[in-house]
């Protein structure tokens, strides 16, 4: 499987922080906004090499949406910097009003989703993100893979008019997409083909995927992987055309089975191609704290997860 | 503002508005007033009014960027929003190199709101001197005077312990308002914001609806339309 060699081990918000730096040297629209969170964020390399394009805004979230909003109007690209539970719950009617249907080019960036944010606790892992961010019309949302593609993604978005919820995190894992690999929003990643079942992640998850389907195919079982970096707007194109190979899927999510990446996927077939479908994701809980990769195991989203819900779809089917 | 002293394109209505002044109504539950004026200095015809409040039209009851109507550029309704919202626009001004101005409009009960503060706060810590915001201060919202809900204290005091120039004016006064708006100009550019608290009565000029709270939410009947018409000289059926 020399297509998953590690090329490294880093954390996808400093991936976020590299690709805003890039921004910075190369888009002079491009703004950004923080609440107290450089440091985490990485943001600091653009605040420096930009300190005129660099707002500190203090613990105010509701007045950083706010103010990222108002300055889209002469055409500044803002990309706002807090934590997801920051960066969605607590500002979810400032994004729905005045950037979702103000239909604001606001670029919402979340670091420290999902429990893998660790010992802080349930307070700040939130759950919920994905869900709240893809119900409102107008928003893009994506969910990078891994430190590679969250700096694409970074890039990627500013190119894209509208408004955007970028989800990315804190714990070092494995590098496995390519530094020069290309990214597009909406266009699903097919990582691997195979025929007994489709794998489809996002995030962290994406790994811990890759992990289970090396054990999946040692026990003889043709795993098709995708990659789906896009929760909003979803490549049904891309489901369609796997699960009518495999005719069943396993989504795997760091959020809640209610209103993720499964449900979407769940609507997908619904409408088109009725197939059995497991979740791995976390299920009506909050979480607590923890070490990151013992909190995965603890609330059922780890590799051997993915891999008992593989062989459970799998016996589902006809 | 629209009439004297802001320097806009009406025919020519661009979002991104680069070298004109902005206005930003917060208080998205004035939209009729705010439309009437819109009209009235040529963003889209006076006949358009009548469409207000109703399906497909452009005149949302609480203003709306989604359905294109010129002159709006940020929906409003939710309250709270609009102070960071025209600060933003203001700091874009500053990044453009545009002199030209930024104007809010925000109602009183509004102010309750704690995004306002956080706003007011960002705003004089940072020295956004381009800015006008205005406060409608008539003291009533829907469930009582605004001192009964939940009284605002000393408005003035708390503003200026924000930060913020403030000065005061009658709403209701025309002379008054353009001395005071003039004031507020010369005071702009000297690292501080400007907010003109501008007492106002609601219902100004129709006696059945001044010195109540119960207007605020609720629209008058066809003979009730009429009576405060014929009270009102300046009212105009253009409409």
């Amino acid at each position: 499987m020399k297509e998953f060699e590690v090329l490294g081990n880093k954390d996808t918000r400093s991936g976020f922080g590299e690709g805003l730096a890039e921004l910075g040297r190369n888009n002079p629209d491009v703004v950004a906004l923080c609440a107290d969170l450089t440091g985490s964020l990485k943001m600091d390399t653009f605040k420096t090499e930009n300190p005129e394009r660099f707002f500190q805004v203090g613990i105010a979230e509701a007045n950083m949406m706010g103010l990222a909003a108002g300055m889209t109007i002469g055409k500044k690209i803002p990309f706002t910097g807090t934590f997801a539970n920051f960066s969605t719950g607590r500002v979810y009617d400032q994004i729905r009003q005045s950037i979702a249907y103000s239909h604001k080019n606001v670029k919402i960036c979340a670091s420290h989703a999902g429990l893998t944010l660790g010992e802080d606790g349930a307070t700040h892992q939130i759950l919920e993100d994905i869900g709240m961010m893809k119900m409102l019309p107008n928003m893009t949302v994506i969910v990078p893979a891994d430190f590679n593609q969250t700096k694409q993604a970074t890039i990627a978005i500013a190119e894209h008019e509208g408004p955007v919820y970028l989800r990315f995190g804190r714990p070092v894992m494995p590098i496995f997409i390519k530094p020069d690999a290309k990214f597009e929003i909406g266009k699903a990643d097919v990582l691997k083909e195979g025929k007994d079942v489709t794998i489809i992640a996002c995030g962290h998850l994406v790994w811990k995927s890759v992990e289970a389907m090396k054990i999946l195919e040692e026990q003889g079982v043709s795993v098709e992987l995708i990659n789906m970096h896009t929760i909003k707007p979803l490549d049904e194109e891309a489901i369609l055309k796997s699960v009518g190979k495999t005719g069943c899927v396993v989504t795997a999510e760091e959020h809640m089975i209610n209103g993720g990446l499964g449900d979407s996927v769940a609507q997908v077939l619904a409408r088109n191609y009725p197939l059995p479908q497991e979740y791995v994701g976390v299920n009506d809980t909050f979480g607590e704290s923890g070490d990151p990769m013992e909190l995965m195991t603890k609330y059922g989203i780890d590799t051997p997860n993915i891999v008992e819900a593989a062989l459970k779809v799998i016996k589902r089917k006809a | 503002l629209y009439f004297d002293t802001m320097k806009i394109e009406p025919e020519n209505f661009s979002m991104d508005g680069i070298g004109e002044d902005l206005f930003f109504l917060s208080n998205g539950h004035i939209s009729p007033v705010w439309y009437s004026i819109l009209a009235r200095r040529g963003y889209f015809p006076v006949s358009e009014l009548a469409t207000f409040r109703k399906l497909s039209s452009r005149l949302q009851g609480h203003p709306s960027v989604d359905k294109h109507l010129p002159g709006v550029r940020m929906a409003s309704g939710s309250l709270g929003q609009g102070l960071s919202v025209a600060i933003g626009a203001a700091l874009t001004k500053k990044i453009n190199k545009d002199a030209s101005y930024v104007y809010s409009l925000h109602g009183d009960g509004e102010l309750q709101e704690g995004q306002i503060w956080e706003a007011a706060m960002y705003a004089a810590a940072n020295g956004v001197d381009n800015i006008i915001a205005t406060i409608d201060y008539n003291g009533r919202q829907i469930d009582g005077d605004v001192d009964d809900v939940l009284s605002l204290g000393n408005l003035n005091q708390k503003w200026q312990a924000f930060g913020w120039i403030v000065l005061e004016m009658d709403g209701h006064n025309f002379i008054d308002m353009h001395n005071t708006i003039l004031k507020a100009h010369s005071l702009t550019n000297e690292g501080k914001p400007v907010v003109i608290i501008m007492k106002t009565e609601m219902g100004h000029g129709v006696d059945y609806m001044m010195g109540s709270h119960k207007w605020h939410g609720v629209a008058p009947n066809a003979e009730q339309l009429e009576k405060a018409l014929a009270q009102l000289p300046e009212t105009l059926g253009d409409y």
